[in-house]
């Protein structure tokens, strides 16, 4: 039998090219576009997929502010003519009103007022919502007033999170890993299941009840060329804060590369910017999951907690959804600047 | 002649069965009554068996798959015994090492001690296929090259998974056993260690790695597009002018300047292969063991460029007065 080169190759690379279009097309949905964001040749690329930014841009639409009311030195302050006001106090009445419109748009548009307050006595604090409320205002006013490093002016609001939902759409609850019925073997060591907390990879799968919570050091990098004392982080340490910063790609919708220099990840003055802002993003994260989050267990009814019985939390996810400025950078500050509010440090009281 | 115009094998030569040479020793002889597969033969010799087998082979068999049953029913408890789960998952399961808290004691049996078995038992198996592959060599009269190449991949397995986990005292060092984990821990190894490309015996891998490719690719193609002359075959090839293999010569000292010989083309392949896993076995050996951070190694050796500052200088930062 006569068999040419030619007959073979060419439905072979025919074949290959097809095969090979057709999987990769199942990885990425559009044409991805990748810029340059450091020194020439040193792979400090950003990559971006046109057809996520576009998905992403309607939850990332930031909502028209309502009208100021007029407001005179002489108005009335909250805190003095509505009863049971406790954070919003040094608000005039006109702009608390307002703010509580807004916040009822952001947090619960369907269920409206009576979603936190009782419809007949709207100080009541009868409904575990609004006790929670009360310290998501505090919570908002801490991290505007005391997190610049993070938030820098932009600041947070309550749709920074919520966007429309009672609950955001990104949190955290302890994960007690898969169950699994033989205690003799099967052992995953909490890793090794394809968990969207990392990106589906086969990494320690809850890097959140591990670095997101309380503090605990993260990076795992050699700082001497040579061995020093002990052997440093192990292996498997390396894979937890792995896992860690899968979630922080996925949150920020980047790359390695949008902080580190991947030649030398653990070298600060080859970083970006960046890299320190995320820095003080994590502080805030546990900042807020340990002194906010954490404590407000006892008042959240069961249907909000985890399998753990533990209360929902917050990582990277919840405020950036998939952009590395949350609303993709802008402000609603100035247009709800009582949410700056006084510095009044209730992470203190716990 | 277009027949010989081939990357497939298209001709197929068949004798009678043959049985091989007489063994010197042994007590097992060769077993099978040998057939003949005109499949195979699209792809080397038609003939089937027959096959020796012996102690070595049956020991490494069983050790072999003992090892790859306590890794299988391990992936399949960790997803509750569902079969299909097992299918759906399998790239991301693994058998794990212990946690680094045990050491290099022994772990209770869920917590790593189903690993050290299956290594074991692996261990074992690879090193009794590994005399098998000596002794089969040595009853033919031949040299141990091929065992000697098998041992420079057993090293770097061994790295790996024991001798540099005995080193640092801790069996959490070494790989598990999955498909995306033993990934998962490769490249979290070279992060750990400050970056492995900038580790110098992990370059010489590298390029032993794709000399090895370049080298097959250049000899193979050069025997195929001489075999129309019968390269492949004729003893007298390697005397004789004006054959096959002179033109294959000729044909590099032509291109290059250079050519290797019909025997030194193989000794260049063979020690590529061997060196590839050898020296790399020696990077990895050496990072946690005696350097901590290849990337500074290199910056301190004058190996890695500094490139300039293109962002505001970023410094560590602290905490100050926030509450933490």
């Amino acid at each position: 039998m006569k068999l040419r080169i030619r007959d073979v190759l060419v439905p072979l690379s025919t074949g290959l090219v097809l095969t090979s279009g057709t999987l990769l097309s199942g990885c990425e949905p559009a044409a991805t576009k990748s810029f340059q964001a450091g020194f020439r040749g040193t792979g400090m690329v950003q990559v971006k997929n046109p057809h996520r930014t576009a998905a992403q841009a309607a939850i990332n639409a930031v909502p028209a502010a309502l009208p100021r009311p007029p407001v005179t030195p002489d108005t009335p302050l909250a805190g003095a003519t509505l009863k049971n006001v406790q954070v919003l106090k040094d608000v005039p009445v006109p702009e608390f009103t307002r703010l509580m419109v807004a916040v009822t748009a952001w947090v619960a548009p369907q269920q409206g007022c009576a979603y936190c307050h009782e419809a007949a006595d709207f100080s009541s604090d009868a409904l575990y919502t609004k006790q929670v409320a009360r310290r998501m205002f505090e919570m908002t006013r801490h991290i505007n007033t005391d997190w610049h490093q993070h938030v820098a002016n932009t600041g947070v609001t309550c749709f920074t999170c919520h966007r429309g939902h009672n609950v955001p759409a990104a949190i955290w609850y302890k994960n007690p890993g898969p169950e699994h019925a033989s205690f003799y073997a099967g052992w995953k060591d909490g890793q090794n299941a394809p968990a969207e907390s990392v990106r589906l990879a086969s990494l320690p799968n809850d890097p959140f009840s591990t670095y997101l919570e309380t503090p605990r050091e993260i990076r795992v990098i050699g700082e001497s060329a040579l061995r020093q004392d002990g052997m440093g982080s192990s292996i498997k340490t390396t894979e937890q804060t792995y896992g860690l910063m899968m979630h922080f790609t996925q949150s920020l919708g980047v790359n390695c590369t949008y902080c580190h220099n991947s030649r030398s990840f653990f070298s600060w003055d080859q970083s970006t910017p960046q890299r320190a802002t995320a820095w003080y993003g994590i502080r805030l994260v546990r900042d807020l999951n340990y002194h906010y989050l954490d404590p407000l267990g006892s008042i959240f009814p069961p249907v909000r907690h985890g399998v753990t019985g533990d209360a929902p939390k917050l990582n990277c996810a919840t405020c950036h959804q998939g952009a590395f400025k949350p609303l993709n950078g802008v402000s609603m500050l100035p247009d709800y600047p009582e949410l700056k509010g006084p510095v009044k440090v209730a992470a203190q009281q716990q | 002649m277009a027949e010989y115009q081939n990357i497939f094998t298209s001709i197929q030569i068949r004798a009678p069965a043959y049985a091989g040479v007489p063994l010197k020793d042994g007590s097992w002889i060769r077993q099978g009554k040998p057939w003949f597969s005109h499949l195979f033969g699209r792809f080397g010799d038609a003939q089937i068996g027959p096959v020796y087998l012996g102690f070595l082979g049956v020991a490494s068999l069983l050790c072999g798959f003992i090892a790859f049953e306590i890794i299988g029913l391990n992936m399949l408890a960790s997803v509750n015994w569902s079969p299909i789960q097992l299918v759906r998952q399998l790239p991301w399961l693994a058998l794990e090492p212990p946690a680094p808290k045990y050491g290099l004691h022994f772990p209770p049996l869920n917590e790593g001690g189903w690993w050290l078995m299956a290594g074991f038992f692996m261990t074992s198996s690879v090193l009794l296929w590994w005399v098998r592959v000596y002794r089969r060599a040595r009853s033919l009269g031949m040299g141990t090259h091929v065992a000697w190449a098998f041992a420079a991949a057993i090293w770097l397995m061994l790295v790996l998974g024991f001798i540099r986990p005995l080193l640092m005292g801790h069996f959490s060092e070494a790989v598990p056993f999955g498909i995306f984990p033993h990934l998962d821990w490769t490249a979290a190894f070279s992060i750990r260690y400050g970056n492995l490309f900038y580790c110098p015996f992990h370059m010489l891998s590298i390029a032993f790695l794709y000399g090895s490719t370049l080298l097959f690719a250049m000899h193979g193609a050069t025997i195929l597009a001489v075999s129309r002359f019968g390269t492949d075959r004729e003893i007298e090839q390697i005397v004789d002018r004006g054959t096959g293999a002179e033109r294959a010569a000729l044909f590099w000292r032509w291109t290059m300047g250079f050519n290797a010989t019909v025997e030194s083309i193989h000794r260049w392949a063979w020690w590529f292969a061997v060196l590839c896993p050898l020296v790399g076995g020696i990077g990895i050996l050496l990072s946690g063991t005696v350097v901590d951070n290849w990337y500074l190694w290199a910056v301190k050796h004058g190996v890695a460029p500094m490139y300039p500052q293109v962002y505001p200088h970023v410094t560590q930062p602290t905490m100050t007065g926030v509450p933490q």
